[in-house]
């Protein structure tokens, strides 16, 4: 004590600091960092959990190249970011647009905008699986059949399944999106529009010239954080097509699906390494791209 | 804090000074009704979980909204049942002790980085916002046999370990206690509050709106959580909610009425937090939105 007591003012504070960040800083290193530094060192490698740990240099990354179910679920996320983003963006910029408009019964209104978002993936997968189902079941095929239409394989065909998956995933997140449009559009200050309205300007005119130019920040947050979203999509996948994950045919298989299966049913733990570094490049790729190209608009 | 605070004032603002009276605008009209009946397919699949989950078996099918012979038979044999008893427990418990972690130690270093001067500190910050880049997904394998080695598997301390602080609350935090103005810190240190308390009751009662926004993120998120769990744990006892729902599988296996009740009890306590503290949990969406 009497050592702490000698300490100069800023000695102390420190010493406080390290005591404070003691324990932070052991969780972030063996839980975030050692972590990530361990999946690049098994991705080098060849490991089935059981047998032992062999290193195979790049082995894992030339086996990912050559493998078509790679290429295939490669392809389906960017699917589902190229459509989800997208998507997203307009339906929630275009309903907070109009939303922020609205003073009657504003927060109600909202409020059905927003509710979805506190909802859990697996819950709703079977809400929408149920959806989905053939005629006698499925909500949607039974109103197809209420008027005449045939009925939709949602679920069960290759070219529908993805967009099926994706419907809940880009429904859950809409509320959220809605909500930062509408503060973003609360922050843009009134006197530009006032200033456009003696000017004569018509609205059209005002979304493009001044709404949209001072979203922007708010537009860079939105497309990243949702991309990153799309292109990590699990929950919704694995929940909907449970009798085949990724199915049918590997027509909805997301990377992080691939990840799961390689990992945990195969227990190639190497090889899911690998695909894990890919995934990480991806993002890394894909938000820096898009914070490049957003900014300097 | 800048942008929050300006949203409220402005809008409570222009409820009373724009436009009393103006004359009814069709196009207003329309708007309202387009939003009103997009605002109904929103919460379509909400209220038909609901509604089935209240259905006897042979009533699923006509998929009327209204039942006609409403009941709670579902909910008292799912219950009944045992697993989704435990599994809403272990949900609970798990969503509860990660948030309360959060709220301390997240808060805890975003105010050691942000009202200490020492050294490494723009050091630790910056490495703890790089984790930010680094996907769950990368992490889980290590974190798999982390488990495996320390016998973790399968238990409470298992599922939740990954999550005890994030990085996101910890730039949340940092970023608040900045409005908390250090003369404040200075003069409780002059009344002779050591280190431990002036961070306590007089730093953390200044950024209580940011506290609760941190919360209810990181509840959400920690109730509606799958994958980790989904891998970490084996026995039915020890499932969350989110794997245990998803752990029926096939539909063809299914009773829609039974699997939409379960739906429902996973769903229903967030929404009604939500409907509760609908105006703050926005806020709080907003702020962690513009700031983390």
């Amino acid at each position: 004590m009497d050592l702490y007591r000698n300490l100069t003012i800023r000695q102390k504070q420190i010493v406080w600091a390290y005591a404070f960040l003691a324990l932070p800083i052991l969780f972030y290193s063996v839980i975030r960092f050692y972590p990530t530094g361990n999946a690049i060192l098994i991705s080098f490698q060849d490991w089935n959990l059981l047998g032992a740990r062999t290193w195979t240099g790049l082995d894992n990354y030339v086996k990912l190249l050559g493998d078509p179910v790679f290429w295939q679920v490669f392809r389906n996320t960017f699917v589902y970011l190229l459509l989800g983003t997208p998507i997203s963006l307009v339906i929630s910029f275009i309903i907070a647009y109009h939303l922020d408009k609205t003073r009657f019964m504003h927060g109600f209104l909202r409020m059905l905008y927003f509710l979805p978002f506190m909802t859990s993936a697996v819950a709703m997968a079977w809400v929408w699986r149920w959806f989905y189902q053939p005629v006698p079941i499925g909500l949607f095929n039974n109103a197809l059949a209420s008027i005449g239409i045939p009925q939709i394989a949602f679920l069960n065909s290759t070219t529908n399944a993805l967009p099926s998956v994706l419907a809940p995933a880009v429904w859950a997140g809409l509320g959220f999106q809605i909500i930062i449009f509408m503060a973003g559009l609360r922050a843009i200050p009134r006197s530009y529009y006032e200033a456009a309205k003696i000017d004569g300007v018509g609205w059209w005119t005002v979304l493009w010239e001044i709404t949209i130019p001072l979203l922007k920040p708010t537009i860079v947050f939105i497309v990243v954080f949702s991309s990153i979203g799309f292109l990590r999509i699990f929950d919704h996948v694995f929940n909907m097509t449970t009798n085949n994950p990724g199915g049918p045919l590997n027509s909805t298989k997301p990377l992080v699906l691939m990840i799961y299966e390689t990992a945990f049913d195969s227990f190639d733990m190497g090889y899911a390494a690998a695909q894990t570094v890919v995934l990480f490049l991806v993002l890394l790729v894909v938000s820096l791209i898009q914070l490049r190209i957003l900014r300097d608009r | 804090m800048a942008v929050v605070e300006e949203i409220r004032p402005s809008s409570d603002a222009l409820l009373k000074t724009r436009q009393p009276k103006r004359p009814a605008n069709m196009g207003n009209y329309i708007r309202w009704l387009l939003l009103f009946f997009g605002g109904i397919a929103m919460v379509t699949p909400l209220a038909y979980m609901i509604s089935t989950s209240l259905k006897w078996p042979h009533e699923v099918y006509n998929l009327q909204l209204i039942p006609n012979e409403p009941t709670i038979e579902n909910y008292t044999y799912v219950l009944e049942d045992g697993r989704f008893y435990w599994w809403f427990l272990n949900s609970l418990i798990i969503a509860t002790i990660t948030t309360v972690c959060n709220v301390i130690f997240d808060s805890l270093v975003g105010y050691t980085l942000c009202k200490f001067r020492f050294p490494g500190r723009y050091i630790i910050f910056i490495a703890i916002l790089s984790t930010l880049m680094i996907p769950t997904e990368m992490l889980v394998i290590p974190w798999y046999l982390m488990s495996q080695q320390f016998g973790w598997l399968d238990t409470y301390w298992g599922i939740m370990f990954p999550g005890l602080m994030t990085a996101f609350g910890t730039f949340l935090m940092k970023q608040f206690f900045e409005t908390v103005p250090d003369d404040f810190i200075e003069a409780a240190r002059i009344d002779g509050l050591n280190e431990l308390q002036i961070w306590w009751t007089v730093a953390m009662p200044l950024v209580k709106p940011a506290l609760a926004a941190l919360a209810i993120f990181v509840f959400l998120g920690n109730w509606t959580a799958f994958i980790w769990p989904l891998i970490v744990t084996n026995s039915v006892d020890m499932y969350t909610l989110p794997v245990g729902l998803s752990s029926f599988g096939d539909e063809a296996d299914v009773q829609w009425e039974l699997i939409m009740t379960g739906a429902a009890i996973s769903t229903l306590p967030t929404l009604v937090v939500f409907l509760i503290f609908q105006r703050f949990i926005i806020r709080g969406v907003v702020m962690a939105g513009l700031k983390g």
